[in-house]
C-alpha cells in the first residue's frame, strides 16, 4: 500500500485526462438527466405556476405548506405507510414462507416456481386491467365465490372506500411475492447443506434449524430484499392509476397518483413539483438511512471475510 | 485520498454546472426539433392540397390559413379535407394547412405552440376557461364586428360558447346537451308510462324502477364528471341562467341554489338508485356505465350526445332496436331556473390573433347551412348553423337538438367552464357526496377554495 502511494502521485496526474475522457459519457448522462431534472423539479416546487406562463409567482416553501396541511396528501401519505407495513408483514413472510417450502425436494418444484414467479413478469398496467375486471361487481371473482357459497356474492372490492386499498395491496402483494421469493431462495441456496446438517446431528428440531441457522445466514438476502420492497411501496404508481385512478373518493390514492392528479388534471406544475420533492426526499431519506444502518452489517462481514 | 476526492468532487461539481447550462439548450434543441417536425406534416398536407392552388391564376395575394383541427377520424377527417380542399377551389388566392392531431396531443402542441406566441388561424375550441385564458393573454382575435353579418345564422346558444364578455372569438360547429338516456322497455316492465317531466316524478320512478327490481339509474361516477352531470342540472334548475353565469364571474359557489343543488343529491342518493360498485364504475368500456345500460342493466343514464355511439361499442345497439329513449332534464317546481335551459357542450373554432380575414371567411364557409348539414348527416356531431337540424335523422338526436333548440342559455359543462383546478375541484367534491364522506356545504367550500 505505502510502496504504492509512493510511486503513485507522479502516474496519477498522468491519468487524470484518460480518466475524464472515460468518465464523460456517463457522466454526461448521469448529469442531463438525473441532477437537472432533479435541481428544475426543486426549483419548480418554489412557485405557483400552471405550465404555461414564466416562472414569476415566487412562494417560497408554501407549496410545501400547503401539501402537509392537505389532508388527502397526509391520507396518500398513510397509505403509503400502511403497503409499507402490510408489505413487510405479510407478503415477504409468504414469500419466505415458499421459498424455504420450494427449497426442498418436491415434486414439481421448478413448475411452482414457474407459476409463482409468473405474476412478476407482467406489466404493472396489465395487471391492473386484468385485476380490474376481477373486481368488478359481478366479475370473476364474485362469479368464483358466489359459485363457491352457492348464495349470491357481491363484494365492492375497488367500489368500496374502506376496502379498496387491501384489495390493491392484494394485487401488490400478488405481483410482487414471487420475486422476493425467488430472491430468497437464491440466498438459501448459498447455504451449505453441511451446516443443517451439522444442526440435525446436534438434535436440533426443524424450527430450530430455521431459527438458529438458515434464518441468520439469509439475513444479507431479507435485508435486499425489505429495502427492494420499502422503496416500490413509497413509489407505488401505475397499478393504482389504473386500476382506480387513486378511488373511490381518494380512498386508494398513493403520493405518486396525487402528484399526477394535481400536475396533469389540475395543471398546477409548481404545486406537483413540491410534492415530487417531498416522495425524492423521502424515499431517499429511507434509501440512505436503511444502507447506512441496516445494509451496513452485510458490507462489513463481507469486509471481515476478505480481510481474512 | 483525501485531497484526491475533494478535487474529484470540485470537477464533479464544475462538470455538473457546465452540462446544466448544456441542458437548457438541449432543452431548446428538442422544442425546434418538434416544430419542424409538426411543419414537416403541414407541409405534406399542402403538397396534397396545394396542387389545384398552384394551378389557378394568381389575381389576389396568396394568402395561408393554419387550421388545426381533432376530427382525426374518418368521416369527420375527411369531411374536413373536401371542405377545406372546396374554399380553396373557390379561392384560387388561399392555401388551407391542415394540422390534424388526436385530443390530447393537440392540446400539448397547442400550448406550446400559443406559449411561443404562434398561434394558428383557426383551431379547435370548447369555449369556457380555456378560451377565456387565451382571451387574457390576447392570443385570439375579436370577431364580432366582421361576423356581424351572418351571427344569426349560428345558433344563439351555441354561439354564446365562443363569445367571451359579449364578443365573438369564435364559431361553433357542434353543440349537445345533456338529458336521461333511458331503456322503454324496463320502463314499461316497472309501469312507467310517460318519461318524468319534474324532478318530483324523476325520484317517484326511481322508486317505481326500485320496486320493480330494476336498477334505476346507471352512473359512472369512478370518471368523476358524470356525477358532476346531475349536480349541474340541479344547480341550473334551481339557480337559473343568471346564478350560473354570476358563479364564473364571481369566482364562488356563495348562491344558495348551489349547496340546494347538494341537498337534492342527498335526497336521490337516499333512494339508492345506482348499480352496485358505481363509485369505481367508469363511462367507457366493458365494466363501464355505457356497458350497464346497453345489457339491460339499469334504467337511466343521464349523459351528452354521445352516449347512443358509445352504448353501442359496449353491448347491444339500443337505439338501433328503437329501445333507447331520451328525455331532457326535468323541471324543478320552485326552482328560479327556466326549464328549457340546458346544460351541455361542443366544439367550435377560435380566430388566431394574426389570422388574415380569408380565415373569417372560410369560417363563414364552415358555418354556411350546406357544410353544416354535411357536419350533421356525415360526421354524426350536431351542428349549430341555423336550417342545419333537419340533416340529424335519428329520432333521439332529434330531440336533442330540438331541446338544445328551445334552450335560451346552455351552461357549459362545469369542469370545461372554468379554470382546470376549479374544474377538479367541482368534480372531485361531488363525488365525496355521492360516496357520502362529504356533504352540500364540502362542495361549496372546497370549490370556492380552489378559486382562491
Amino acid at each position: 500500500m505505502t510502496a504504492e502511494t509512493v510511486g503513485a502521485t507522479p502516474r496519477r496526474k498522468r491519468k487524470w485526462p484518460l480518466l475524464l475522457a472515460f468518465l464523460a459519457p456517463a457522466l454526461v448522462v448521469y448529469v442531463v438527466f438525473v441532477l437537472y431534472p432533479i435541481a428544475q423539479g426543486i426549483r419548480y416546487s418554489l412557485f405557483d405556476w400552471n405550465g404555461l406562463e414564466p416562472l414569476t409567482e415566487f412562494v417560497g416553501l408554501e407549496n410545501f405548506g400547503q401539501a402537509f396541511g392537505d389532508k388527502v396528501f397526509r391520507g396518500a401519505l398513510g397509505h403509503n405507510a400502511i403497503i409499507v407495513t402490510l408489505t413487510l408483514l405479510l407478503q415477504l413472510p409468504v414469500a419466505l414462507f415458499l421459498a424455504v417450502l420450494l427449497d426442498r425436494d418436491l415434486r414439481g418444484r421448478a413448475l411452482m416456481r414457474l407459476l409463482f414467479f409468473a405474476p412478476y413478469v407482467l406489466s404493472e398496467v396489465v395487471t391492473a386491467v386484468v385485476w380490474r375486471q376481477i373486481f368488478r361487481p359481478d366479475g370473476l371473482l364474485d362469479a368464483g365465490l358466489s359459485a363457491a357459497t352457492g348464495t349470491q356474492v357481491q363484494g365492492l372490492w375497488i367500489a368500496d372506500p374502506s376496502i379498496v386499498l387491501y384489495s390493491v395491496f392484494f394485487v401488490v402483494s400478488w405481483k410482487y411475492f414471487g420475486f422476493h421469493m425467488i430472491l430468497m431462495l437464491a440466498g438459501l441456496q448459498q447455504i451449505p447443506d453441511e451446516l443443517e446438517e451439522a444442526a440435525a446431528i446436534d438434535g436440533a428440531n426443524w424450527w430450530q434449524t430455521f431459527r438458529h441457522i438458515t434464518l441468520p445466514l439469509l439475513g444479507p438476502t431479507v435485508r435486499v430484499s425489505v429495502f427492494l420492497a420499502i422503496i416500490g411501496s413509497l413509489q407505488l404508481f401505475d397499478l393504482v392509476w389504473v386500476m382506480t385512478g387513486g378511488g373511490p373518493v381518494d380512498a386508494s390514492n398513493t403520493m405518486a397518483t396525487y402528484l399526477i392528479d394535481w400536475g396533469f388534471r389540475r395543471s398546477q406544475f409548481g404545486y406537483a413539483s413540491a410534492v415530487s420533492v417531498i416522495i425524492f426526499g423521502l424515499s431517499l431519506v429511507v434509501a440512505l438511512g436503511y444502507q447506512r444502518w441496516v445494509l451496513s452489517r452485510d458490507v462489513d462481514g463481507a469486509l471481515t471475510v476478505g480481510g481474512a | 485520498m483525501r485531497s484526491r476526492r475533494s478535487r474529484l468532487m470540485l470537477l464533479l461539481t464544475v462538470l455538473a454546472m457546465v452540462l446544466a447550462a448544456c441542458g437548457g439548450d438541449g432543452g431548446d434543441a428538442t422544442d425546434s426539433t418538434d416544430t419542424t417536425a409538426g411543419e414537416s406534416e403541414v407541409t405534406t398536407t399542402t403538397a396534397d392540397s396545394g396542387t389545384d392552388t398552384t394551378e389557378g391564376e394568381p389575381e389576389a395575394e396568396p394568402v395561408t390559413i393554419e387550421w388545426w383541427h381533432i376530427q382525426n377520424n374518418d368521416p369527420g377527417l375527411s369531411l374536413w379535407q373536401a371542405v377545406a380542399d372546396e374554399f380553396m377551389e373557390m379561392n384560387p388566392n388561399v392555401t388551407v394547412n391542415i394540422t390534424v392531431q388526436e385530443n390530447e396531443a393537440f392540446k400539448a402542441a397547442l400550448q406550446t405552440n400559443l406559449q411561443a406566441g404562434d398561434v394558428p388561424d383557426l383551431f379547435q375550441s370548447w369555449g369556457g376557461g380555456g378560451l377565456r385564458e387565451q382571451v387574457d393573454a390576447g392570443l385570439v382575435q375579436d370577431i364580432t364586428e366582421p361576423v356581424s353579418s351572418w351571427e344569426d345564422e349560428l345558433q344563439p346558444a351555441a354561439r354564446s360558447m365562443m363569445e367571451i364578455d359579449g364578443a365573438l372569438y369564435g364559431a361553433p360547429f357542434d353543440l349537445g346537451i345533456v338529458g336521461v338516456w333511458y331503456n322503454r322497455t324496463l320502463f314499461e316492465e316497472a309501469g312507467i308510462d310517460a318519461p318524468p317531466a319534474t324532478w318530483e316524478e324523476l325520484l317517484e320512478d326511481v322508486q317505481t324502477l326500485k320496486d320493480a327490481g330494476i336498477t334505476p339509474i346507471s352512473l359512472a361516477a369512478g370518471d368523476k364528471w358524470p356525477a358532476m352531470f346531475w349536480y349541474a342540472e340541479l344547480a341550473l334548475r334551481l339557480g337559473g341562467a343568471e346564478v350560473m353565469q354570476a358563479a364564473g364571474v364571481d369566482q364562488n359557489f356563495d348562491d344558495p341554489a348551489f349547496l340546494q343543488a347538494g341537498e337534492e343529491i342527498e335526497r336521490l342518493i337516499a333512494l339508492e338508485p345506482f348499480q352496485p360498485g358505481f363509485l369505481a364504475t367508469p363511462w367507457d368500456g366493458p365494466d363501464g356505465a355505457a356497458a350497464v345500460l346497453a345489457n339491460g342493466d339499469a334504467a337511466m343514464l343521464l349523459m351528452g350526445h354521445w352516449a347512443p355511439g358509445t352504448i353501442q361499442a359496449n353491448g347491444p345497439d339500443l337505439a338501433a332496436s328503437g329501445e333507447l329513449g331520451w328525455f331532457p332534464f326535468p323541471a324543478l317546481e320552485g326552482g328560479a331556473g327556466d326549464p328549457t335551459d340546458a346544460f351541455g357542450g361542443g366544439n367550435g373554432f377560435a380566430v388566431g390573433r394574426d389570422a388574415p380575414p380569408e380565415a373569417i371567411a372560410f369560417l363563414e364557409y364552415i358555418s354556411s347551412v350546406e357544410v353544416a348539414s354535411r357536419v350533421g348527416s356525415e360526421a354524426n356531431l350536431l351542428p349549430t348553423t341555423v336550417g342545419s337540424e333537419d340533416s340529424i335523422t335519428d329520432p333521439n338526436l332529434v330531440e336533442v337538438i330540438e331541446g338544445r333548440g328551445e334552450a335560451s342559455y346552455v351552461q357549459l359543462y362545469l369542469d370545461q367552464a372554468y379554470p382546470p383546478e376549479v374544474g377538479a375541484a367541482v368534480n372531485d367534491s361531488i363525488v365525496t357526496v355521492f360516496a357520502g364522506t362529504g356533504g352540500p356545504q364540502d362542495v361549496v367550500d372546497a370549490v370556492n377554495a380552489s378559486w382562491e
